[in-house]
């Protein structure tokens, strides 16, 4: 049987169509650029998605509160078509594995509540292009052989996960296989107490083209966490309070991340197993304990760290492993080593960074190989500039005698800010007898250089 | 003993030294506070000067005064007074106003600078504790030397050589058996050694307690679980007590037997 497909511009029926799917492309990309000024005008909106789901069935408007038909967000979702909005109204909603299989959007109106109970998993994203936008997900049930999330992707794509707030959860945003979807401004806020027992605020799972961008994660176990996600872009995002690491990243490559904040985490970030990772304009501080960093470099090739900022870490970067680094325009002020370097490193360039008043710039435990320190501010810096090219005029030697002995064996910090340790490195800025004649700043500069962080 | 104690102190008092020393260590707090704002920082750049310079004005003064008093002593000598209670007045004394001038010095500039409403107040009071124990410690053993020596120059001699032993050999001695040895374990030396002298102890004991000791890492832990208990506190009072008491000991002893 062979039916005759009318042509659309001869219908008027599909004129008016057309013309409804303007205004709903019109009304998503207001959705999700001007969520705030949305709330304000919500009703008017809603009022037009009410007027074309009486007009045109094709995109229509289900609305779940405690008094409407559809009295869960699962009924509403099952009433739902392809491309439909299901509007959720103010309220509490103690539901568990709220299941979206078709695309739509899921939108809550003045931050409704979903109470998981501690029960489990609450909302699994198993279709393409579902937006989740607006609520407040409570009580993520704990489990020592499930990852329970309070929103989880599989393997679909074009998701947008936003303005949520998550509190007491286990896991926060899973996305597991799924691709180009975006993460953006929310908040997460666990009550971790210990490791085993706790999740990641935002985990992606061999994810590629993720944009993680605005959230806010505190208290849980890794705040960001990535493992086998390539061409990811993390921005603007707040990850403090964190019992391990700010962020994690593991067999990741070709991300970026950038005017992130990791503060106060247990250990700080680390960035292992990856190649061609941007690292810019970021803020570490005060990642303070006896096992902190910074920034915990191991095994990464060909990365960039440019215009950030580490102050206050037990260890700024802790590096092993990695070759072919840029160190650029990076400022380290007080930490206890702004620098660790490892072993087994080849070609990292450290140039116009400012050290800073840290205990120990650098520490060294192997050869210093192919890595160079070049046109550093040093304030320990003690030369002198006669040409007054701005230039230091006699190199500067990072390592001190200390830092070097603490390395051979550790159980000598005991002496640390002992006066022997200052006439020792004293004596041996004067005349280098132990430390690698070669690691050295040629150029060392005479002022703090002013990085324009803008 | 007391009367002596009373006279040496008032001597004290009314000397050029110790207002020299007072006014030093007033200056000291002032500038330190004046030049940054973070009173944990001042606490940490005070404590470098406070285990390096307290010792030696301490054995110094010491020396000092017991030979510059010898005549004053002969003098009590000849009357009836108990030997022991001249020497060891003459002690706490110099001990007494040499602490009062360091407590007092430091502690007027941080109390108006507002110690009270700050965090760093157990540090600051710590520092000053040690500060005063340093100074009990470190002016008897001059006492000690000084009673040995009638040669004024070889006592001197031998107490500089005492500061520089405690101060800095001492910490030579100790980072070259651990890099000897680093093939043991040495968390245990390592207690012992810092234990066995007053110097090391009282800079573990203020390092501890400041935000610094995340840099010792593995001995650090090892360390703020012996000294962060009960029993690490009271055993490393107890030690510092009897660096007082063993050499007030000797100078009890020696003054005894002396012959003058």
């Amino acid at each position: 049987m062979v039916s005759k497909i009318p042509t659309p511009s001869f219908n008027p029926k599909f004129i008016i169509f057309k013309l409804f799917l303007i205004i709903a492309v019109i009304n998503g990309f207001v959705l999700s650029n001007f969520a705030s000024i949305l709330k304000k005008s919500l009703h008017i909106i809603t009022f037009v998605f009410l007027l074309f789901a009486t007009a045109n069935s094709l995109a229509k408007t289900i609305t779940v509160c405690n008094s409407c038909s559809a009295k869960t967000i699962q009924e509403g979702i099952n009433l739902a078509d392809e491309g439909d909005t299901v509007l959720v109204k103010k309220g509490i909603y103690k539901e568990v594995n709220i299941i979206i299989d078709k695309s739509i959007i899921l939108l809550g109106e003045n931050l409704p509540t979903i109470d998981g109970e501690d029960r489990g998993e609450i909302i699994k994203i198993v279709a393409d292009n579902v937006t989740v936008d607006g609520f407040k997900i409570i009580n993520v049930g704990t489990s020592y052989t499930a990852d329970y999330a309070a929103v989880r992707v599989i393997k679909k794509d074009g998701f947008v996960i936003q303005n949520l707030e998550l509190e007491k959860l286990f896991f926060g945003i899973y996305l597991e296989k799924s691709n180009n979807g975006k993460v953006l401004n929310n908040k997460i806020k666990g009550d971790a107490v210990n490791e085993y027992n706790s999740g990641n605020g935002i985990q992606l799972w061999y994810c590629k083209g993720v944009e993680v961008r605005g959230n806010t994660v505190q208290n849980v176990r890794d705040g960001i966490y990535l493992e086998f996600s390539d061409n990811i872009i993390i921005s603007h995002n707040k990850s403090k309070n964190n019992l391990r690491y700010g962020l994690h990243f593991m067999f990741s490559n070709n991300d970026i991340y950038e005017y992130n904040t990791f503060e106060n985490n247990g250990a700080g970030v680390a960035v292992m197993f990856s190649k061609f990772v941007d690292m810019n304009h970021n803020i570490f501080k005060k990642n303070w304990g006896t096992a902190a960093f910074g920034l915990l470099l191991k095994e990464i090739t060909d990365a960039k760290i440019t215009n950030n900022v580490f102050q206050e870490n037990t260890i700024g970067i802790n590096v092993e492993g990695s070759n072919r680094i840029d160190y650029k325009n990076n400022d380290f002020i007080s930490n206890g080593w702004a620098i660790k370097v490892r072993g087994a490193c080849y070609t990292n360039n450290f140039e116009n960074n400012n050290f800073m008043y840290n205990s120990f710039d650098v520490s060294y435990n192997s050869n210093l190989n192919d890595n160079k320190f070049n046109n550093n501010y040093w304030s320990d810096y003690t030369g002198y500039d006669l040409d007054k090219n701005g230039i230091g005029d006699v190199p500067y030697r990072p390592v001190k005698l200390f830092s070097y002995i603490v390395n051979r064996t550790p159980e000598t910090i005991i002496l640390l800010r002992s006066l022997f340790i200052d006439i020792i490195d004293f004596s041996e800025k004067v005349s280098p007898v132990f430390t690698p004649d070669n690691l050295l700043d040629e150029n060392p500069k005479m002022k703090t250089i002013n990085h324009d962080r803008s | 003993m007391l009367k002596i104690l009373k006279y040496s102190f008032y001597d004290l008092m009314r000397s050029r030294w110790s207002y020299v020393y007072f006014l030093f260590y007033l200056l000291l707090g002032v500038v330190l506070l004046f030049l940054n704002n973070d009173l944990s920082k001042a606490v940490i750049t005070l404590m470098n000067v406070i285990i390096i310079l307290v010792p030696l004005i301490g054995t110094i003064f010491g020396v000092m005064y017991y030979y510059n008093s010898r005549e004053f002593t002969e003098l009590l000598l000849a009357q009836p007074v108990k030997r022991s209670s001249i020497f060891l007045g003459q002690y706490f004394g110099v001990a007494t106003s040499l602490s009062m001038s360091l407590v007092i010095g430091l502690g007027l500039p941080f109390i108006f600078y507002g110690i009270f409403n700050s965090n760093a107040i157990w540090d600051f009071s710590l520092l000053l504790v040690t500060g005063a124990f340093l100074t009990f410690i470190f002016t008897a053993l001059a006492f000690v030397i000084a009673l040995c020596n009638e040669n004024r120059i070889k006592g001197f001699g031998y107490a500089i050589l005492l500061w520089l032993f405690m101060a800095v050999i001492y910490d030579g001695l100790f980072l070259m058996s651990l890099l000897y040895f680093e093939d043991y374990p040495l968390d245990k030396f390592s207690l012992l050694a810092t234990m066995l002298n007053p110097v090391d102890l009282s800079r573990v004991l203020i390092l501890l307690k400041l935000d610094i000791s995340a840099l010792l890492g593995y001995t650090g832990a090892v360390f703020q679980k012996f000294f962060g208990t009960d029993f690490g506190l009271v055993l490393s009072s107890a030690m510092l007590v009897i660096w007082v008491a063993v050499p007030t000991f000797f100078i009890w002893r020696i003054a005894k037997r002396k012959d003058f």
